[in-house]
């Protein structure tokens, strides 16, 4: 009999297993890394129609989220401001800047009748999700856990997934994002050391009987 | 022929990272919906736009007169007694006639607070005027807040014998629809917050010149007779 299979066909069996090992574990990898929202939503940081910075206006300005983002402790929509906020300030400083066009535009000289200014948005749960910023921030959940530093970026990004999975992992254990009340709004807060954080969330999740739901109808309803 | 198989495999591996990058990454794409399942309905959201009205916009401005549902209408609006019990529970614009809405009382100005002033309603004024009026009439209301300094020139100093002297209706109305180069903030201070600021600003003109001891509580005149 001829040699049918020459010599070098005898490693084949055990290389194809290797590459094919290999393979599928670089592609499980790749998909684990990238298929989730820790990769596809973080980051998001559309170029906004006006160039507003939270740098300037929080940090250096010192403003409060509620000057502008004035409804989120008494609603579920966490408002972006109106024309007449910007205007507050503008109709005096930089008044002529050219980065403010869209928002005079808006203004329409004091008639606020103007084609709103489009900000893109960011962050956006789906809409079978039901979230309610008031019901977060008045029960001790700072929105530097879920939005990050915005004091600090010149243009907003998404700083946390927002998927399911983020949501229930802080609900299982809120006391590590539980802050004092007066602190819910101060970016540059921060607990001495987890432990500090884990033992005084723990203490206002006693005391103020904080019970996030885990259940599919609190969120889906 | 292993050789090969791990130099395209590192070769592709290059490729889909240079691609792809890293988690994190900053990027001005929207993010990918692979399955949009139901994440968009089309129903009209806070602040969304749509094509059907002319300016794009989904809210409506509301026609003059309207009471917002779900909001505390005029007459349910906590009267004098109850008000300091519970006057931040619910959510109160109103655009009712009376003294409380309008800081009017006939044709004139009218003083003094709608509701009792405690403890509590300074707490929440200091809180609210931290928040919408210290950026620019500084923290102890003498004009020098920090948007003063950057350019907006004409703010006033808010212990000026002429506001000192001011009725409290009339700071109310510059609260809700602002004065000459100050823009309203009625839209966003709700009724009450309005008064309790107006109340903190009293005790900060009364704070600095013009406080006697007989303005101290008499619980508190010991105390600080103690501290001088
Ligand atoms: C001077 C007004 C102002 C202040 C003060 C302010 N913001 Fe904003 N914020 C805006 C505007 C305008 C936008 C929309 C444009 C943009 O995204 O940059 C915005 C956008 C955002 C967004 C992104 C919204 C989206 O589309 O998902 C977040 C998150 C946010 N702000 C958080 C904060 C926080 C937290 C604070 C307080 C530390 C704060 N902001 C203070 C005006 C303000
Ligand atoms: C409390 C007053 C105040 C308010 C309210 C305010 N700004 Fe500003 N803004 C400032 C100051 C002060 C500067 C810095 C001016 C400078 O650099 O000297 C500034 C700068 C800017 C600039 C940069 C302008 C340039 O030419 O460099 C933009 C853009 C801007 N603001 C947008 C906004 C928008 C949009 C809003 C409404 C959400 C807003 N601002 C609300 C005070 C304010
Ligand atoms: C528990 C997490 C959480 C906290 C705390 C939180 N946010 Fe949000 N924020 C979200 C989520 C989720 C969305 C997307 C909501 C949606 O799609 O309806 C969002 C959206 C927003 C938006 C965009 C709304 C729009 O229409 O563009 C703004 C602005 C905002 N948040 C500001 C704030 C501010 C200011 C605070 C702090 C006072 C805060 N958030 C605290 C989770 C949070
Ligand atoms: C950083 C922590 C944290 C994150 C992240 C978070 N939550 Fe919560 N959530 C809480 C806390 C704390 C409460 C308050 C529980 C209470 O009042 O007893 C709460 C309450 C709720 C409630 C009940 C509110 C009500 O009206 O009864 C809903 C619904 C909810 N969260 C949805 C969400 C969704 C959806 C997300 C993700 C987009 C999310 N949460 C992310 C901490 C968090
Ligand atoms: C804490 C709030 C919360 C709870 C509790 C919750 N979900 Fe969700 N769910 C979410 C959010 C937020 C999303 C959107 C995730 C995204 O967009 O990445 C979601 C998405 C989903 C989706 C759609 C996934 C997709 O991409 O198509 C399903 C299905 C779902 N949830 C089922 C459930 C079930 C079943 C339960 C109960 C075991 C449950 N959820 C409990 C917040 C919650
Ligand atoms: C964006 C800057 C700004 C903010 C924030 C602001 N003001 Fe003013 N305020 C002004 C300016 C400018 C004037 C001077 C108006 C004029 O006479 O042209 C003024 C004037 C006043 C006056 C005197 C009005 C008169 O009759 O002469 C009072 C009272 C007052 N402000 C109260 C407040 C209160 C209370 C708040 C907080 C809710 C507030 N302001 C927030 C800019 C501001």
């Amino acid at each position: 009999m001829a040699n049918f299979f020459p010599k070098w066909t005898n490693q084949l069996p055990w290389k194809l297993v290797v590459c094919l090992g290999v393979l599928g574990a670089s592609v499980t990898a790749g998909i684990t890394y990238y298929f989730t929202p820790k990769y596809t939503r973080v980051g998001y940081q559309p170029t906004q129609p006006v160039p507003f910075s939270h740098a300037l206006h929080v940090q250096q300005l010192g403003m409060d989220c509620r000057y502008c983002h004035s409804f989120v402790e008494v609603a579920s929509h966490s408002n972006v401001p109106s024309v007449q906020t910007c205007m507050s300030c503008h109709t005096q400083v930089k008044a002529d800047s050219p980065r403010l066009t869209a928002v005079r535009a808006a203004w329409n000289g004091g008639k606020a009748d103007g084609p709103p200014v489009n900000w893109v948005r960011i962050h956006q749960v789906p809409d079978y999700v039901y979230f309610n910023h008031a019901a977060h921030v008045n029960r001790g959940v700072s929105c530097y856990s879920c939005h990050g530093a915005v004091n600090e970026m010149a243009v907003v990004y998404q700083h946390q997934p927002q998927s399911m999975s983020w949501c229930l992992d802080c609900h299982r254990a809120p006391e590590n994002n539980l802050r004092p009340p007066g602190e819910i709004y101060n970016m540059n807060w921060k607990a001495e050391s987890p432990e500090q954080q884990r033992e005084m969330g723990l203490k206002f999740k006693e005391e103020w009987d904080v019970n996030p739901p885990v259940s599919c109808g609190g969120c889906h309803r | 022929m292993l050789k090969y198989f791990f130099t395209v495999f590192a070769f592709l591996g290059l490729i889909v990272l240079a691609m792809a990058g890293f988690r994190g990454a900053k990027s001005t794409r929207p993010p990918i919906e692979i399955f949009p399942d139901m994440d968009r309905q089309p129903k009209v959201k806070a602040q969304t736009p749509s094509g059907f009205f002319a300016n794009g916009s989904a809210a409506r401005p509301p026609v003059d007169g309207s009471v917002p549902l779900g909001y505390t209408m005029p007459q349910q609006k906590p009267v004098d007694g109850e008000a300091d019990a519970s006057p931040y529970k619910k959510i109160i614009f109103s655009g009712a006639p009376d003294y409380t809405d309008t800081g009017k009382m006939g044709e004139n100005w009218g003083t003094g607070l709608p509701f009792d002033v405690t403890p509590a309603v300074v707490g929440r004024g200091q809180e609210r005027y931290g928040i919408y009026c210290a950026v620019c009439h500084g923290a102890t209301g003498a004009g020098n807040g920090i948007a003063k300094q950057l350019g907006v020139a004409t703010v006033q100093s808010l212990l000026q014998e002429r506001i000192r002297v001011m009725s409290d209706g009339e700071i109310f109305n510059t609260i809700t629809h602002g004065k000459n180069t100050m823009l309203g903030y009625g839209d966003r201070i709700q009724v009450p917050d309005r008064w309790a600021i107006i109340a903190y600003v009293r005790a900060l003109q009364k704070s600095q010149g013009g406080a006697t001891l007989s303005d101290v509580p008499e619980a508190g005149r010991a105390k600080l007779e103690a501290g001088q």
